[in-house]
């Protein structure tokens, strides 16, 4: 028998009325049969609201299943005798990384398991000392927790459920709060401890890219597990995960494309090295449709809005001007956020800015609207200094509208209608305007009728996030600031509420500043590129010229979307194709007549 | 801004104070407190003052940071002399409108002005030289024998020392959300009383979940990590004496004792 073994698990969230009648039954996990083996390292990918959070708190005993059994070495984790001994064995990292560290200090943190354990003390500092040393992180021994980064705080859970001795860590979404660097660091530590100290990694996800090292994959939709298998057997039904609310690696992509337009390349591909090697490593014959087949396809792809600058008015509705920014000036803790910033938004543009956590961006955000005002410089709206002495400041703040980052933790009215007319009201408007307002944002936003009257409290993350975005349209901005809209969601759900972004771009003209992580995301749907570096703009241009800048952008802890290295490991590796291409569309295209020209030299 | 405030801030460096274990500290605050109401002369307070002055001196804590801390404190003590002076009867020294000023009101003043500024400065120095777990576990440990009588002595720690360590986060999450209302127009500033209060709701509701939903997660993180309350647990920084603690008790015993015996003598 496996460490983990589970057979027809079954769980039900019970949810009880106010007048004590029959408690509603809801089946978060269906029938879940699982088999671990000691040293794996298992991925188990699937929607937000899937069931996997539930499997991950069986596994840990903090809920113990409804129907079926689960053994974790060994051990019947519904026997209450067991509890502390089954916890023990199979540690725990969460998804928050603030809401799971305990102590004041990082090794007191670390050494929590071991006290509650009844370790010896001597003991205790080893355990810390070594699981420290196993993360990465024994320089921060001293540090408070506060201080660290997200990657940093979630390395440090990591050391305390290690501190414990587990023979299995289950990691709950270790990654979805943290930005690219942050969750590099985090799997490193994860894949370390799988392969060195040969402790079992059970990894919950719905990044594609952090799973294709695993040895088993299980796949969950509303409760069950719907797919089993290897990475290369899993990834290689693209068509399914979609359904799924999933996706798969950029490189599979883009393999699955080509195999669609007739190249002869095997399925399953996993890795841009094993992409670019089998386009390059043989000869590859196309059939000659493929090529012509899709120049339809590429004036298509013209209509997307990345791709049709000089559409848009010149006319800048907001400016910044030699724009500093200091936080505590003249104390100890003196930092410049922002250091001669000198910027222009043009009206109905779509813009993306990227820059690691800490470069600024966030306060050139809160500046663009007038929340934090810069220590020197000027920023202009419509041509008018916002700082002067009487300047409608909430005017303007519903002018430019500013959605947070994790926006649905704002939400605090009774129903959907009302909290979307939070903004509406305060400008002042009737409460019938209010309504309609609030109506026409939630529809843009894609939440029905049906959702009007519910408490925000009872949706799903997605449709909170959504409100929460219909709250701040509905003052009818002219410039919508994004910072991280799809942080948390699951594929699908990024997809859709960026989709919504750009149709509100394309639809109502609006300008949009899109703040993200993910060069992906970005590369797919804005016109122009800005990227801050230590409060300073580094570049600022169209995608292809800043993700031209690729090795550059390495340099600042950022990376150009992985279809721009495809591309450019292909042309080094002597395929002629156009390095301009940045999404998986125009990396096919390229591919093929680039395959196509080498077919007519022959 | 909240997060300003530096009064009694730990202050990280490595004095001889700094290494004393909580306990010795905790009860040497006592004390010192204890000493500057039994002292009652002019000689008394020069020496509880040399005895606070060679205390700052050994925490190698800037005196000047000391001050800035208790800046918030000035407005409480001006407040307490205030009345100090004004309602001590007594022989009238001078008297403006309705209010008179008399000898024993000056007297008393001055001694209560001493004492509460040596009162705040000796408390800070403690908690400038003690991190805040240190003095949690050291309460926890002065306060043991109270377990006898069912109090939950080891949960009250945790829960203070949980408490310290989620103030900067909502504190925090608060700015987050009061920037986020105001971006949807809120106003937090103009206004009447009702109006203001009114206008806190949507800072609050919101914070109130927030704070719920951390409690949620840190409980189960809590559980998953096997605890499950201070039985059967060990320590990875048990407080254990030192020789510098027992001289340091030494000191402080004997200090309380000369101001006892100045008490006596009446000097």
């Amino acid at each position: 028998m496996g460490i983990i073994k589970a057979t027809k698990l079954v769980y039900d969230y019970l949810k009880y009325g106010e007048e004590g009648q029959e408690p509603e039954v809801n089946r978060a996990i269906d029938q879940v049969d699982l088999d671990v083996k000691e040293g794996q390292f298992i991925a188990v990918l699937g929607h937000n609201g899937s069931g996997k959070s539930t499997l991950a708190k069986q596994i840990n005993a903090l809920l113990v299943p409804t129907e079926g059994t689960l053994w974790v070495d060994q051990m019947d984790t519904s026997s209450e005798a067991d509890v502390w001994r089954i916890r023990q064995k199979a540690g725990m990292v969460f998804q928050n990384p603030d809401n799971q560290i305990i102590g004041n200090m990082v090794e007191e943190d670390v050494g929590f398991g071991p006290e509650n354990l009844g370790v010896p003390t001597e003991d205790i500092w080893k355990r810390v000392d070594e699981s420290l040393q196993a993360v990465g992180m024994t320089a921060y021994r001293r540090q408070s927790p506060n201080k660290l980064s997200g990657g940093q705080k979630q390395r440090v859970a990591i050391a305390g459920v290690m501190a414990m001795h587990p023979r299995c860590i289950v990691l709950d979404e270790p990654t979805a709060m943290l930005d690219p660097n942050g969750r590099k660091e985090v799997l490193k530590a994860v894949r370390k401890l799988n392969q060195q100290e040969g402790v079992t990694v059970i990894l919950i996800t719905h990044y594609m890219e952090e799973v294709v090292f695993a040895d088993d994959i299980y796949v969950m939709d509303s409760g069950r597990i719907v797919m089993h298998g290897t990475p290369r057997e899993i990834f290689s039904q693209v068509d399914l995960l979609k359904k799924y609310r999933l996706d798969v690696p950029q490189a599979t992509l883009l393999a699955h494309e080509l195999i669609q337009a007739g190249v002869p390349l095997k399925e399953g591909i996993l890795t841009r090295e094993e992409l670019v090697q089998e386009l390059t490593g043989k000869e590859i014959r196309i059939p000659k449709d493929a090529v012509s087949g899709h120049k339809a396809q590429e004036t298509e792809a013209a209509e997307s809005p990345a791709a049709r600058p000089g559409k848009t008015a010149k006319q800048p509705v907001l400016r910044l001007e030699h724009v500093y920014y200091t936080y505590s000036p003249g104390t100890a803790y003196e930092m410049h956020a922002l250091k001669d910033v000198n910027l222009e938004l043009p009206q109905g543009q779509f813009v993306g800015m990227i820059g690691h956590t800490g470069s600024g961006k966030s306060t050139l955000t809160q500046l663009l609207n007038g929340l934090v005002r810069p220590t020197d410089g000027t920023v202009l709206f419509e041509g008018e200094n916002i700082w002067e002495e009487n300047y409608p400041l909430r005017s303007l703040r519903s002018q430019v509208g500013l959605v947070f980052q994790y926006p649905e933790h704002q939400l605090f009215e009774t129903d959907v209608l009302a909290d979307v007319c939070f903004g509406p009201k305060n400008q002042g408007l009737s409460q019938e305007e209010c309504e309609k307002r609030a109506r026409e944002a939630l529809k843009h936003v894609g939440l029905g009728e049906e959702f009007y009257a519910k408490s925000p409290f009872e949706l799903s993350g997605g449709q909170k996030r959504r409100v929460a975005i219909a709250g701040v349209l509905a003052m009818n901005p002219k410039v919508l600031i994004l910072d991280e809209p799809t942080a948390g969601l699951d594929p699908r759900g990024r997809d859709e509420i960026l989709d919504q972004i750009a149709s509100l771009h394309r639809v109502r003209g609006i300008t949009i500043l899109l703040v993200s992580h993910s060069m992906e995301d970005i590369a797919r749907y804005v016109e122009r590129i800005i990227v801050m570096n230590h409060g300073e703009k580094a570049f600022d241009g169209p995608p292809k010229q800043v993700f031209a800048h690729y090795k550059e952008l390495e340099t600042m802890g950022l990376a150009a979307p992985q279809i721009t290295y495809i591309v450019h490991d292909l042309k080094e590796a002597g395929l002629l194709v156009d390095t301009e291409a940045t999404t998986v569309e125009e990396a096919r295209d390229t591919i093929l007549s680039a395959l196509g020209k080498r077919g007519e030299l022959c | 801004m909240l997060r300003d405030i530096t009064i009694g801030q730990y202050y990280p460096v490595n004095s001889v104070l700094h290494r004393l274990d909580p306990r010795v500290k905790l009860v040497s605050t006592l004390i010192y407190i204890v000493s500057l109401f039994v002292f009652d002369s002019i000689i008394g307070y020069v020496i509880a003052a040399i005895f606070l002055a060679s205390m700052i001196k050994l925490s190698q804590v800037p005196f000047r940071f000391m001050v800035k801390g208790l800046k918030p404190v000035v407005v409480l003590l001006c407040i307490t002399l205030f009345f100090n002076l004004i309602f001590t009867p007594g022989e009238a020294v001078f008297s403006i409108w309705i209010i008179t000023v008399t000898r024993e009101g000056i007297q008393l003043a001055v001694r209560m002005g001493i004492r509460l500024v040596f009162l705040v400065i000796g408390a800070s120095l403690m908690t400038l030289t003690t991190t805040p777990n240190q003095l949690t576990d050291g309460l926890e440990r002065l306060l043991k024998p109270l377990n006898h009588i069912h109090v939950p002595v080891h949960e009250i720690s945790m829960i203070m020392s949980i408490a310290l360590r989620f103030i900067p986060i909502l504190l925090d999450e608060t700015d987050k959300i009061m920037k986020a209302q105001t971006a949807r127009g809120a106003d937090f500033e103009s206004g009447g009383l009702v109006r203001k209060v009114k206008a806190m709701v949507p800072l609050l509701v919101p914070l109130f979940i927030s704070a719920f939903r951390r409690a949620n997660d840190l409980a189960m993180a809590m559980e998953a990590r096997c605890y499950h309350g201070g039985e059967g647990r060990t320590q990875m920084k048990p407080l254990i004496y030192q020789k510098r603690d027992y001289v340091a008790y030494g000191i402080v015993w004997a200090y309380l004792a000369v101001s006892i015996v100045f008490r006596v003598l009446g000097i």
